[in-house]
């Protein structure tokens, strides 16, 4: 075990993403260790969901490297990222609301994804009991036929984070989960996250500070498209550096 | 050379009436996302306005004639942006955010006034003016009473079919009375002939090629139209207001941006644009009830190669589809490779594709062959928003 | 446990219900086959078995539009396709060593390369279904790989239709211009394909046609791969981040859709006795989408429906008051998006038949959120307060 924590499962080299001339990343270095969870926090417009954009294959660095275990990610395309076993959760909730929860859960858990495996191919019995399974992790069992669309806010956010899951993939990267969540619901999801922890490694990308302590081992801070510091929560937050860019800002605010 | 630059100068006209006729519909669709597959409709609207115009002005004798296109460019303009209005006042405004319902809805409105303007008669007007006045009018009553939101759809459904029916069986009626004058369709069924205004015929010779001034006017007349529009978006506050409307809505709102009007005055100005497109068609030939057809799915075109919401990209598609479009199915091309003998096989394959209807056949092969290159055309809408 | 047993009895009822769908299916096929002919006219049984075919081509639209959300101006090329490729076919019924008259009009002696595959019958069946699949394969790969879609594709589509329309236009010399190709006084099988009992055939075939790819959209409406194309009308990004290629779905069900459509189109040609580039014009292929947004989209039975009505009224409207259908059909594209969006079909499952339910007094059937006792939280919730 301790042998695999030291391995790497993402490393970002001197990632630069600009757009127009606009650096949204500017040259920042990331890495993380596998089974690891980790929070990115950052003021509005630092360039977190961008970051996550550039992983996943939607947006192409202009500079620098994103190696997943230890593969170069430039040539691939969004779909082939996510076979690879990177899943991504949208801060706006993304399901397809004209399908059940099951069928959302079943198509995401499809080993299968070439277009004539899944014209002939048929769920099987493991399948199925992955998607019950899944269902039972996040709470959705009694809801499994009712359209997506008839979720509230908060199962739509627990059913997009149960299909990546259904993806089995080696890395979880979940934009804002709780953004719009009651106290309770940001529980539950905090609750899942933890107990995903256990096997996946995670990045979430979180404003809520509550939440962020809650969940938290290692946190990295995101300012302006590059990395301002990293540590465990409290370094993070007594560090200088941090309190001015974006707690201190909120201090202001509220005096 | 000559031929070249002859062939160049009328692709340059070809392009330039796809580009007044895409005006429109590049600010229609490019600021509210709207496909208006009506929009040719709104230039035989303009045009059969201009033969309205002329008709008139052939009451006050020649010289006055020779005037009647300054008179019809405004009274195009006029008519058809108020049908535009109407259309999207009544229709188009419920479908915001639904595109493909939008194309339908307006391909149903093109029918419609396609069929219209073949048997608009006195009688078809009475009808609608009775329908509106019974409709709208007892919408208009109704409205007044405490618990109109209650009864509203009963209330519509109700008035609808109840005006409808009286309408039909009052023009009935009427057409059963034969008077001739309600009872004649006002345009013939086939196509109206507008007769240039004598300083518009005839050309300006080069060598052997003649560049008729009816094309130079359509060239001059776009330009201007042109210069309007950039000067509006970019100077007014109307279109300001519009550009904010087109980038967030609802901040715009917020804001205190009427964003109804604002939709409105757009979809308006768009339609105007079409009718003075219409009315430069009718200096070029004949029109008719299905004149619009033949331009819209290369105006649509133009558009998509231009990139949404850019005039300038529109202004380089509409000039390049123009261009090519007349350079190849005029066969000037072929003629080009003709001179020598080792370029035969490129002779033969633009001679095969040397006529109007084979060119289009090329230009679509070069406009996918284009999208491949460049799927959002010549100028990307650029941002996140772009890509949702 | 428990969500394994009640899905396992699902599925049981489920199969149940497709074994009753195929049964009132081939039933109400086997009626038309053999009540209709009895009791129609030669000529309305001719017109009846064009509807049938033109219903086939509402469902090849049905699977591109109304699942996978694209939508699609220009069937009218896969549907021609079909029809020219069947016709050619007929054409060379001819002694050996002579071409098709028409072609002497034009001073052309020999016949064009590309007709001598249509000799063969078996050539030509396959060639009704490869043909359209490819030419509407190669413009799908063409278009959907550089990711454009919604508006831009519709358009793109009727792009090509006026293309496709222009080129056949244009082409005397090939395939006879805007004549086109007439099939009435051909034979097939040595048999007169105008005459009453070729016509008959024709239409049994069709109906047996319509069946067929009735059952070939359903199947690939209903399992998984039917989801997925659900899913990339949905949120075709999603789709994307899940690890699917969207890209070859799009291209394969708007490959199998155009196939569809040249099926029907060879259908529809030899019970019209000609086809012609008018097939391929640009309000022929928009009046197909009404078809299946009056029947309901993503329903399947109401393309058919649809197809069906719309053409029952046209026929009738436009042999009574010509000029009116122009108008009402105008009027029905306007209905249809703006107070019936589902359709006809859809308004009935959503409200029709559940309002029926209530007013005859039966048990009004759930179908929004689950009854209270199979919410644990709920449950939950009892214990406590029982406590
Ligand atoms: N496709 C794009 N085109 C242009 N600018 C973009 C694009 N995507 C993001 N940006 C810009 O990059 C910056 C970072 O955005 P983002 O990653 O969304 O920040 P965060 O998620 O941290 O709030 C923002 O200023 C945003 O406007
Ligand atoms: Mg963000």
């Amino acid at each position: 075990m301790s042998e695999q924590t030291t391995e790497k499962i993402l490393e970002i080299d001197n990632l630069t993403v600009s757009f127009d001339g606009f650096k949204a990343l500017n040259d920042l270095n990331f890495s993380m260790n596998v089974g690891e969870l980790r929070v990115v926090i950052g003021p509005n417009g630092a360039g977190k969901t961008t970051f996550l954009d550039v992983i996943t294959g939607k947006v192409k660095p202009t500079e620098g490297k994103v190696y997943f275990q230890g593969q170069n990610l430039r040539p691939y395309n969004e779909h082939q990222i996510a076979r690879m076993g990177i899943g991504r959760k949208f801060q706006t909730p993304r399901v397809y609301l004209n399908l059940t929860v099951r069928e959302n859960l079943d198509l995401a858990s499809n080993r299968q994804k070439g277009v004539f495996r899944t014209l002939l191919g048929k769920p099987t019995k493991s399948d199925r009991r992955t998607v019950n399974g899944l269902l039972e992790t996040i709470g959705l069992t009694a809801k499994a036929e009712l359209q997506a669309a008839l979720l509230s806010h908060g199962e739509k956010q627990r059913l997009e984070i149960g299909m990546l899951v259904a993806q089995s993939p080696d890395l979880l990267l979940v934009d804002e989960p709780v953004a719009g969540l009651t106290d309770e619901e940001t529980e539950n999801v905090g609750n899942l996250l933890l107990a995903l922890a256990q096997s996946h490694s995670i990045v979430v990308i979180e404003h809520d500070m509550e939440f962020v302590r809650q969940i938290a081992r290692t946190v990295s801070v995101l300012h302006q498209g590059s990395l301002l510091c990293e540590g465990n929560m409290d370094e993070v937050q007594n560090d200088p550096r941090v309190i001015e860019v974006y707690l201190g800002e909120q201090e202001e605010e509220a005096a | 050379m000559l031929e070249l630059a002859v062939g160049i100068f009328n692709g340059f006209s070809i392009g330039s009436v796809l580009l007044l006729a895409a005006l429109g519909l590049a600010i229609v669709f490019g600021l509210m996302g709207v496909i208006n597959l009506a929009h040719g409709e709104l230039m035989m609207l303009g045009a059969y306005a201009t033969f309205v115009v002329q008709n008139i002005f052939q009451g006050f004798g020649d010289g006055a004639l020779n005037l009647y296109i300054f008179v019809a460019l405004p009274v195009a303009f006029i008519v058809s942006a108020i049908a535009g209005l109407i259309l999207e006042r009544g229709v188009i405004r419920f479908l915001y955010g639904r595109p493909l319902e939008t194309l339908l809805a307006t391909w149903g409105i093109s029918l419609i006034l396609r069929q219209f303007v073949r048997s608009v008669n006195g009688v078809l007007v009475l009808g609608i003016v009775l329908f509106c006045l019974l409709f709208f009018g007892g919408l208009w009553f109704l409205s007044k009473r405490t618990d109109w939101e209650r009864i509203r759809t009963a209330a519509i459904s109700a008035l609808l079919p109840l005006s409808l029916a009286i309408s039909a069986v009052a023009g009935v009626l009427v057409s059963k009375t034969g008077v001739e004058v309600l009872t004649k369709p006002w345009f013939s069924a086939r196509n109206v002939d507008v007769t240039p205004p004598a300083w518009l015929r005839g050309g300006f010779s080069v060598g052997i090629y003649q560049l008729p001034y009816s094309r130079i006017f359509i060239i001059v007349l776009t330009v201007l139209c042109l210069l309007g529009i950039y000067w509006f978006l970019n100077r007014s506050i109307w279109g300001l207001r519009i550009r904010a409307v087109t980038q967030n809505r609802e901040m715009s709102a917020c804001l205190g941006i009427p964003t109804d009007t604002v939709d409105a005055l757009t979809f308006a100005i768009g339609s105007g644009l079409a009718g003075i497109a219409g009315c430069a068609i009718t200096l070029l030939g004949s029109v008719g009830p299905n004149t619009g057809q033949n331009y819209i799915v290369d105006v649509f075109m133009v558009v998509v190669v231009g990139g949404v919401g850019n005039l300038f990209g529109t202004v380089i598609a509409a000039l390049a589809i123009g261009i090519v479009t007349y350079l190849i199915g005029s066969g000037t091309l072929a003629l080009m490779f003709s001179n020598s003998d080792a370029l035969q096989p490129l002779t033969d394959f633009f001679t095969f594709f040397a006529a109007t209807s084979m060119a289009k056949v090329m230009v679509f092969a070069l406009i996918i062959a284009f999208l491949q290159v460049k799927p959002s055309g010549i100028f990307p809408q650029k941002g996140r928003t772009a890509e949702l | 446990m428990n969500a394994e047993v009640g899905n396992f009895a699902k599925r049981q009822q489920q199969k149940k219900q497709q074994i009753i769908e195929l049964a009132i299916a081939i039933g109400l096929a086997l009626v038309f086959a053999i009540v209709m002919p009895a009791l129609l006219s030669a000529f309305r049984l001719k017109l009846l078995g064009r509807f049938v075919a033109l219903s086939i081509v509402a469902l090849g639209l049905d699977l591109i539009w109304g699942y996978t959300g694209l939508l699609s101006l220009g069937h009218g090329i896969f549907f021609a396709l079909g029809g020219y490729a069947l016709a050619m076919h007929l054409k060379l019924q001819l002694p050996e060593g002579q071409i098709p008259e028409f072609f002497t009009l034009y001073g052309v002696t020999e016949l064009p390369w590309f007709w001598t595959p249509f000799y063969s019958f078996p050539l030509t069946i396959v060639a009704i279904f490869v043909i359209p699949a490819i030419v509407a394969g190669l413009l799908g790969y063409l278009v959907f790989r550089n990711r454009i879609k919604g508006v831009y594709f519709s358009i793109l589509t009727q792009a090509a239709l006026l293309v496709f329309f222009n080129f056949f236009n244009g082409q005397q010399k090939l395939i006879n211009g805007t004549n086109g190709l007439k099939t009435d006084t051909e034979t097939i099988f040595g048999v007169l394909v105008g005459s009453e009992g070729a016509q008959l055939a024709f239409y049994e075939i069709s109906l047996l046609g319509l069946l067929l790819v009735y059952f070939l959209c359903r199947w690939l409406t209903t399992g998984r791969f039917g989801r997925l194309l659900v899913a990339i009308r949905d949120d075709e990004t999603r789709v994307r981040f899940t690890g699917y290629d969207p890209t070859g779905y799009k291209v394969l069900v708007f490959a199998i859709s155009g196939a569809i459509a040249g099926v029907a189109g060879a259908l529809y040609t030899v019970q019209t006795g000609i086809i012609t580039p008018s097939a391929m014009e640009v309000a022929f292929s928009i009046e197909m989408v009404i078809w299946v947004a009056v029947g309901g989209r993503a329903t399947l039975i109401g393309a058919i429906i649809g197809t069906l009505l719309v053409r029952l009224g046209q026929t009738f409207l436009s042999e009574q008051f010509p000029e009116v259908w122009l108008f009402f059909q105008g009027a029905l594209f306007l209905l249809v998006v703006t107070v019936l969006p589902n359709g006809i079909f859809g308004w009935a499952r959503d409200w029709g038949i559940p309002k029926l339910r209530s007013l005859l007094g039966l048990q009004e059937q759930l179908i929004t959120y689950p009854a209270l006792e199979q919410d644990p939280e709920i449950q939950q919730e009892r214990e406590e307060l029982e406590r």
